[in-house]
């Protein structure tokens, strides 16, 4: 996988008067990212193997908790590791692609930001594919076997109507984490030292997405329900998939909320974002 | 000791210029506070009322004190002396009057100071509001709390450095650094208290300075352990920090002599 | 949100008319927060980072824009590329409003800022030009046509497949400029394009950036400290001063018109009391019992050649030394006489 010279200078495509498309340039983005990744091949390894290693204390939390008690939140061990499981994979693929926006501070404050804002591809584009971060593959990976494994031993029946939902909700669940980086980032317009509240949305999101909703008590649970729609990531969908009674304010049928959310969310991140670069080129940096 | 006393409290003051950072610190560990509080607080509900000795208010007062430690403490790890290898300005470092462990502790004792003061105390404010604390009846359990903090901080700088020091040999630390905030959340009794492992994870964690670093502390503050059984943890602590001292030491000394080899 | 609402490079502006760039009163005011000394409270300051700016630049033109640090040389340069909006006046470049059509104008400019890199530090340099290229939408005809031009004429071969961190700093500013011109701009923005250099690279460069202009008619915008770079560059000069013009003219008559010298420091072979000196030049000082001769001379009239030959029938000439005036020199002079426009 490494780089090398003779590599690099591969033929060049078949037509090379061809017009280079959107899909193209996006692809010619995130792939160079993740060429150089692999070529730093040990540390990407022990980087992959801490992700994992933390991914699993995180659960071992709730596995220890668990040891102790029967249920956690009115659910047992399985359920307990679909939502965790569920939650980690998208907050994996979220993390992925829009992890290093809520590092905006730094890049206003190095001036990497002016360098972006001269190119003709929009700045999330070029923030996304300019910071991906490989390494965050080991959540993902770690996060998909056991939404699948726990799935099975919970006992999911799946109807053509689950199992669309059992695909959807990692994707919408990683939309939304998407955005509430993306809106961590724009805050920092604002806050330029604010990388920490932000954190408090995002891994903090994590952390509600990955934990049974109902232990919450209700103020905090309507919070990050109807504020920070972290409960719908993980949590409401596995009481959909598994066909569970839901807590006050989070019904079984929340669990198909992930996607709309998901599209609010981003509206929002959306014209913040575009708020946020509108004010630094008015203020400057 | 003057000089020791003035890099101390630059690097408070330093810190205390951060206001931005701080508020938003607070407010983070607030939240954090408050998730933490409620899984545990279902889980002592779900088990009748107590769980392995921790009752809703004693988990009220681990959780909050823990969010109290966790700036002090560094919890995630600081990277740069090992940045400073890596950019050959440890040389510089080295060449100072002051001892090289010596002036990082000293710097460390006064940031923590600041970042107890300013990112820990707060969050445990609203908890005492929010939550309420269970608080020690006898007096010598502060006293005793303060030592076992200040032995805590202490021993998260040892094992800090040493995690920054393997930087005289690995080329990239980052992913050590990322292990050792792993298994320092988890055996520290962070997360969750120690006592609530099963009992090769319990006695995996007691042969680990970690929980001396975070469990020890919270528990001798708290009262949750008399102050008689606390001595006795307080004791652990300073046999702890004399290894952890001794191994920084002949670490640093092993490091700068691999430099000095090499030329580099 | 939507990349394909960019029109494909810049072949209309490139045929368009009208000047390259048009300032008109142009101001930027910041708000600083600062502490006054002895003051508790923070207190909010403006600061007027350019004050009413003019300036009109045809295409094709070289323009040398200098001025101190903190002229507001950057915020013009920024206003000029649509990283700011100003706070009063109108900037159009390439007939283009900058902040509202940054991304189009981005298809038919190339900025260098020579204080950051806009390479890809951990890839090989010859990738950051694939990239750039799908930015810029490039076909890999067009790209791999125009970087065999910038590799040959900045000499980048030698280090194209190695990655960005590990060039040297002159290595990476050719590697910088090659991937501001890599979409053939109509309008080259070199914000202090040789800091650090040594004068082996300095020259390379700018070498390329005058065969490049002379091939493709570029108009070239640059700020520097470098008297030389306007020298090598430049038919014209802007310097500015607390954010207003302070002189705008042609080159050749800046330093004659400050009557600013150039000196020559000739070593000769013999002592010599005094040397008889054309009428454009003028001894400063005789040194070192007469081997030494300090002249000054106006480099607008006279040739270092001609001056030389004058001296040579008179004595013989051991060894030379020319001095140009440095730019803050006559920037100085400049802001001492209030403006000379």
């Amino acid at each position: 996988m490494a780089e090398t010279p003779s590599r690099a200078r591969r033929a060049p495509d078949p037509d090379p008067d061809r017009p280079v498309s959107t899909a193209r340039m996006v692809a010619t983005l995130y792939g160079s990212r993740l060429r150089s990744q692999a070529s730093f091949r040990t540390s990407f390894l022990a980087d992959v193997l801490g992700q994992v290693l933390i991914v699993g204390t995180e659960f071992l939390e709730l596995w220890v908790i668990l040891s102790q008690v029967s249920t956690l939140g009115g659910m047992t061990l399985p359920q307990v590791a679909v939502v965790y499981g569920l939650g980690a994979l998208a907050f994996g693929i979220g993390d992925l692609f829009f992890g290093e926006i809520d590092g905006l501070s730094a890049t206003i404050k190095s001036g990497t930001l002016e360098t972006l804002l001269i190119r003709p591809v929009p700045m999330l584009l070029q923030i996304s594919s300019l910071d991906l971060s490989l390494r965050r593959i080991g959540r993902i990976v770690v996060g998909l076997a056991m939404y699948v494994v726990a799935l099975g031993i919970a006992g999911f029946d799946p109807t053509a109507a689950t199992l669309v939902l059992a695909v959807i909700a990692p994707l919408a669940g990683a939309a939304i984490f998407g955005a509430l980086f993306t809106l961590a980032g724009a805050m920092q317009f604002w806050l330029v030292d604010g990388r920490e509240f932000a954190n408090a949305f995002t891994y903090g999101g994590n952390y509600v997405a990955t934990t049974p909703g109902a232990v919450f008590a209700l103020p905090m649970r309507a919070f990050f329900t109807f504020v920070i729609p972290a409960t719908l990531i993980a949590y409401a969908p596995t009481l959909a998939l598994l066909e569970l009674p839901g807590p006050a304010l989070i019904p079984t049928g929340a669990g198909w909320l992930g996607a709309p959310a998901a599209v609010l969310a981003w509206i929002l991140a959306a014209l913040l974002w575009r708020a946020g670069i509108r004010r630094y080129t008015g203020a400057g940096g | 000791m003057p000089p020791y006393w003035s890099i101390a409290s630059a690097s408070f003051r330093q810190y205390s210029t951060y206001r931005m950072a701080t508020a938003a610190g607070v407010f983070t560990n607030t939240i954090f506070g408050f998730i933490r509080a409620s899984i545990m607080f279902a889980a002592i509900t779900s088990a009748g009322g107590e769980l392995s000795g921790y009752t809703i208010a004693q988990a009220a007062t681990y959780v909050w004190l823990g969010q109290a430690l966790l700036a002090p403490i560094e919890a995630f790890g600081t990277r740069e002396v090992s940045q400073r290898v890596h950019q050959g300005d440890i040389a510089i470092d080295l060449l100072r009057p002051t001892p090289f462990l010596g002036l990082y502790y000293a710097q460390k004792l006064g940031r923590s100071s600041f970042l107890l003061l300013g990112r820990g105390v707060p969050p445990l404010a609203v908890g005492a509001i929010v939550t309420g604390l269970a608080l020690p009846t006898d007096p010598r359990s502060y006293l005793l709390g303060t030592l076992s903090l200040l032995l805590a901080i202490t021993l998260a700088f040892l094992a800090d450095m040493l995690v920054n020091l393997a930087a005289f040999w690995l080329l990239e630390t980052r992913g050590l650094t990322v292990v050792y905030t792993a298994v320092m959340n988890l055996l520290s009794g962070f997360l969750i208290p120690i006592v609530w492992f099963p009992d090769w994870l319990l006695a995996i964690a007691r042969a680990t300075p970690f929980p001396s670093m975070i469990q020890t502390p919270i528990d001798t503050l708290s009262g949750r352990i008399a102050p008689a059984e606390a001595l006795g943890l307080v004791a652990v602590q300073v046999g702890w920090v004399a290894a952890l001292a001794l191994a920084a030491h002949l670490v640093l000394t092993a490091g700068v002599r691999s430099v000095e080899v090499q030329g580099g | 949100m939507n990349p394909t609402d960019v029109p494909i490079p810049s072949r209309a502006a490139q045929n368009a008319t009208g000047p390259a760039v048009e300032l008109t009163g142009l101001r930027r005011d910041f708000t600083v927060r600062a502490r006054l000394s002895g003051a508790r409270r923070r207190t909010r300051q403006l600061v007027r980072a350019v004050d009413e700016i003019s300036l009109r630049i045809e295409r094709g033109e070289a323009v040398g824009f200098v001025g101190a640090n903190g002229a507001g040389k950057s915020t013009t340069i920024k206003m000029m590329t649509g990283i700011l909006q100003p706070s009063d006046g109108t900037v159009r470049v390439l007939g283009r409003t900058p902040v509202p059509e940054r991304r189009q104008l981005a298809r038919e400019i190339g900025v260098v800022f020579g204080q950051r890199s806009q390479l890809w530090w951990d890839l090989p340099l010859r990738d950051s030009y694939r990239i750039l290229g799908a930015m810029h939408r490039l076909t890999d005809r067009e790209r791999e046509g125009r970087l065999e031009r910038l590799v040959d004429g900045l000499d980048l071969s030698d280090f194209l497949d190695r990655p960005v961190r590990q060039l040297s700093l002159g290595q990476r500013m050719r590697g910088e400029v090659a991937a501001a011109l890599l979409h053939s701009p109509a309008l080259v923005v070199l914000d202090e394009p040789t800091i650090g250099l040594d004068m082996v690279s300095k020259e390379g460069l700018r070498r390329f950036l005058r065969e490049d202009r002379a091939e493709r008619g570029t108009t070239l915008f640059l700020t520097t400290h470098d008297m030389g770079d306007v020298e090598r560059l430049c038919e014209r000069i802007v310097v500015v001063n607390t954010g207003t013009v302070a002189y705008d003219g042609p080159l050749e008559s800046f330093r004659e018109r400050l009557g600013a010298p150039r000196e020559l420091i000739v070593d000769l072979a013999e002592p010599a009391d005094a040397l008889a000196l054309p009428a454009a030049a003028r001894s400063l000082a005789v040194e070192a019992g007469g081997i030494r001769h300090r002249i000054a001379f106006s480099g607008a009239e006279l040739t270092v050649p001609s001056l030389l030959s004058a001296i040579g029938t008179q004595a013989e000439v051991r060894d030379l030394a020319l001095t140009e005036p440095a730019i803050e020199d006559l920037v100085r002079q400049i802001y001492a006489r209030g403006g000379l426009g």
